[in-house]
């Protein structure tokens, strides 16, 4: 009987992934790199979160809004309030009314979140020649193939092949799926100048936001995995002394 | 929950430790499931870091007030008078209901910030504006159940128990505060 | 109902003070500790008492995610995003709620193939089966509805595809799903009542559950032997059931956990972290995973039927005809016998039908191309055969193994080679 609900269970994890992997192949295959926070065990690498950041900041921010990002989130990358307080500092906000009714610009503080580059969809389509730069804060959760396909797209342009023609205002990119993207090349060798001294080239930066942006998209991540590592130990202890008293009280039945 | 069902004489020792055990890891496992339930509604991130609130204080003359909001809440800040700041220190503190001096209640004697929320049951008194009334002590009048407030926020007459609390603030310059 | 035990007094004062007044106490004791359960139930019969603990659990964690959810279409997704990033162990409600949603339905399916191996919907449990299947149904209105809540791509475009198979109704087709989206289209009117009605049918589950629980007190579980049993071969369900329960409670809850904590976001789809668009449509739209049979039955037929039922309305009936088979299954069935175990050629047979939703479900997952339509149709035409040819047919026709005379000649020797093989 422990046999067959053994391989009742193998059966349906096989069904699962049948499933679950035919839904997900769609588009072209993305590159795939060894992430940090990949794993039962898996963290965000601090240092490479920052670097995102600097990326993120510097190449991404110009277009692409982070919603759900406000600065005081900025702690667990590591930064300390004053730091927080400065970076917060370099945004302006709409707030108000005041007492005479108007709204006014402020500068913003760390429960800010970070104010978008366009203040609107119709606005940014209209800077974008007609597209609209989606929102990053959900990106890795919000593509099918996560921080793999986000960070293929960013370093898979490349010439279109021999008679393919690409429209103008389009680009050619070897991952997006359909391969036309509105949205131009945006990283070049040595574009931010890393504070650590990392050398800036392509992949390197478009790791680092990748992960920045996989940050972003799920924030609890390390508090998940680690309240899940004592939960399975707790159940799984709790499981064998269950079954040791199961065994017990069953063995004068037959 | 703790009964061990039938026992037979051989091993029910083993087996009463056994069930303890296991009952109480189950109970364990049951609150350490609800626990996250009920915390999940004390105040969340973004409630908590909206939890400072800075107040201009150049717009507001000499015995005038403004109300603030501080964590969902109005705070009275009132620029005193002269004659007000004097009245608030001469009341002989043992005749209060809630004795506390003027002084223990203000970082400058001209500024005096409170909350704005009646210790009774939450009503916000009146006397903010200049065109509401201040009641008998110059302070503050809570057309609820007839409390009256001082100069400086305290209790004078009427059924609220405590004076009006200050909240935490400091004087991020002369003309500006950080409530919280 | 159970007669046969004595009405308990209870030690404590005060205990038998409310019971001589509200006889609540003794009702539980009587139905949930003294419970008289056949003593040869295999693991398969955790799956009941595990989906009334997932019902529960589901009903807490929404309950306290309702305190933070807002259902408007401008800030349900920002609600929902508030609660993963801002209120203190959100993450773990929504993402325990989310993936309850999908325990709940490997459980009850367990369950319901338990259900169809071991005969459990056969005479004198016919009522018992029939309020299970109101159960699916209900919980299937319930995910659906609760799926839309946090507006996401998935959730506007599956809210709308599910509301327009209404309009395959004939004359009134429109006029139905006008009412149902309360609007010219899914929108806030639809949100809104897509939320009360979530919250207010998990308690109708609830209810239906006692009443479940009700019938099967009646004649008392059915066994993995098939047998009408006598009274010495029963066991009290507890301690016996509920520490088997409770084993059985850790297990699942690791597979839970899993999920949860590991792996919170494989099972549903990267589009619901999209904005709803009303102006956009996903790709593909697939439903969750537990629709996909399903899915696939709605989408198999693509021709006019008879040249008066048109291929959507057909789509439509087949769906729900999947359903109602269900209903009338304890009727087709014309076996003398309930376990599979003494039916050889229906315990094969099982293991096909299961193979078959299977199939179903993985047609569901995939877009409509090559060879797929005509597999997915097949699928549905054995899923319909399997209940209305082969179930009547067999019954006829099978030559059941001799059945033993009490539970505990064929239990002894190695219970786990009575037990049929699996085909896959």
């Amino acid at each position: 009987m422990r046999r067959m609900l053994e391989k009742t269970l193998g059966g349906m994890a096989l069904a699962l992934a049948l499933v679950t992997g035919a839904a997900a192949a769609e588009g072209p295959e993305t590159l795939t790199r060894d992430w940090p926070q990949q794993g039962v065990f898996g963290t965000y690498d601090r240092h490479a979160l920052q670097r995102g950041f600097q990326v993120y900041s510097g190449v991404c921010a110009g277009c692409h809004s982070l919603e759900y990002m406000a600065f005081r989130n900025l702690e667990s990358l590591g930064y300390d309030e004053d730091e927080i307080v400065a970076i917060a500092a370099q945004y302006t906000v709409m707030d108000g009314p005041d007492d005479a009714g108007d709204m006014f610009e402020r500068t913003a503080v760390p429960s800010d979140h970070k104010p978008a580059p366009f203040a609107n969809e119709q606005q940014a389509r209209a800077a974008n020649g007609g597209a609209l730069p989606p929102d990053l804060s959900l990106i890795t959760k919000a593509r099918a193939g996560g921080e793999d396909y986000i960070y293929s797209l960013l370093v898979g342009y490349e010439e279109p092949p021999a008679g393919v023609e690409v429209p103008p205002g389009m680009n050619y990119n070897a991952y997006f799926p359909g391969h036309q993207i509105a949205m131009a090349q945006p990283l070049y060798d040595g574009m931010v100048e890393y504070q650590d001294g990392t050398q800036p080239t392509i992949s390197q930066m478009a790791a680092d936001v990748t992960q920045f942006l996989a940050w972003v998209a799920e924030p609890k991540m390390e508090e998940r995995k680690r309240t899940g590592i004592k939960v399975m130990l707790f159940l799984l202890i709790l499981a064998i002394i269950f079954y040791a008293y199961k065994r017990r009280i069953w063995a004068d039945v037959h | 929950m703790a009964d061990t069902g039938t026992l037979t004489a051989d091993g029910e020792t083993r087996r009463d430790f056994l069930g303890i055990v296991a009952w109480s890891g189950l109970g364990i496992g049951a609150a350490a499931v609800v626990w996250p339930l009920v915390y999940s509604m004390n105040p969340s991130a973004d409630v908590l870091a909206l939890s400072t609130t800075t107040v201009d204080l150049s717009g507001i003359e000499e015995g005038m007030a403004i109300t603030v909001m501080w964590r969902g809440s109005p705070v009275f800040v009132r620029h005193r008078t002269t004659a007000e700041i004097d009245e608030a220190e001469d009341v002989d503190i043992d005749t209060l209901r809630d004795p506390e001096a003027d002084s223990a209640r203000v970082t400058k004697p001209e500024w005096l910030v409170v909350s704005g929320v009646c210790t009774h049951l939450g009503c916000v008194p009146l006397g903010n504006k200049p065109t509401e009334p201040r009641g008998e002590y110059g302070g503050w009048f809570c057309p609820c159940h007839g409390s009256v407030f001082d100069t400086s926020g305290r209790i004078r007459q009427g059924p609220a128990p405590t004076n009006l609390p200050v909240p935490p603030y400091a004087f991020e310059s002369d003309t500006s505060i950080l409530i919280g | 109902m159970s007669t046969e035990t004595a009405k308990p007094v209870f030690k404590n004062g005060i205990a038998r003070w409310i019971d001589d007044r509200l006889p609540l106490l003794s009702w539980a004791q009587a139905e949930f500790v003294d419970y008289p359960a056949p003593k040869n139930l295999n693991y398969w019969w955790n799956f009941g008492s595990l989906a009334g603990i997932v019902l529960v659990l589901q009903i807490l964690t929404g309950l306290f995610l309702t305190m933070h959810y807002t259902p408007h279409t401008d800030m349900a997704f920002a609600s929902v995003e508030h609660i993963m990033r801002d209120v203190n162990f959100g993450w773990l409600l929504r993402y325990a709620h989310a993936n309850g949603a999908s325990m709940f339905f490997i459980v009850v399916y367990i369950h319901m193939f338990r259900g169809l191996y071991y005969g459990s919907y056969k005479a004198p449990r016919e009522l018992l089966w029939m309020l299970g299947v109101v159960i699916l149904l209900l919980m299937m209105a319930t995910a659906f509805m609760g799926y839309v809540l946090p507006w996401g791509q998935m959730s506007f475009w599956g809210a709308k595809v599910i509301t327009n198979l209404f309009s395959a109704v004939p004359i009134f087709g429109e006029t139905i799903v006008t009412w149902l989206w309360g609007g010219f289209t899914v929108d806030n009117p639809t949100l809104n009542r897509f939320f009360a009605l979530h919250y207010l049918l998990p308690f109708v589950i609830f209810a239906v559950v006692f009443l479940h629980i009700l019938a099967l007190h009646q004649f008392g579980s059915n066994n993995p032997v098939g047998i009408d049993i006598t009274k010495k071969d029963k066991i009290p369900f507890h301690p016996y059931y509920t520490i088997k329960d409770a084993f059985g409670l850790c297990v699942f809850f690791m597979v839970y956990g899993a999920f949860v904590f590991f792996a919170p976001n494989v099972l549903g789809h990267a589009d619901n972290y999209i904005p709803a668009n009303p102006l956009v449509t996903p790709a593909h739209i697939v439903p969750e995973w537990y629709f996909l049979p399903f899915y696939a039955i709605l989408r198999a037929i693509t021709f006019d039927i008879f040249w008066i039922i048109p291929a959507k309305l057909g789509g439509v009936i087949a769906m729900f005809g999947a359903i109602a088979v269900l209903f009338v299954l304890p009727w087709l069935d014309t076996s003398r016998v309930r376990s599979a175990r003494f039916r050889p050629i229906y315990k094969w047979l099982f293991w096909v039908f299961l193979a078959d939703c299977v199939v179903l479900g993985y047609v569901g997952a995939n877009p409509p191309e090559g060879w797929l339509p005509t597999i997915g149709l097949l699928a549905t035409i054995y899923y319909f055969a399997h209940f209305l040819i082969i179930m009547p047919l067999l019954g006829k026709l099978e030559r059941p193994l001799p059945l033993p005379d009490s539970i505990n000649k064929p239990v002894l020797p190695a219970s786990g080679a009575a037990t049929a093989q699996p085909a896959e």
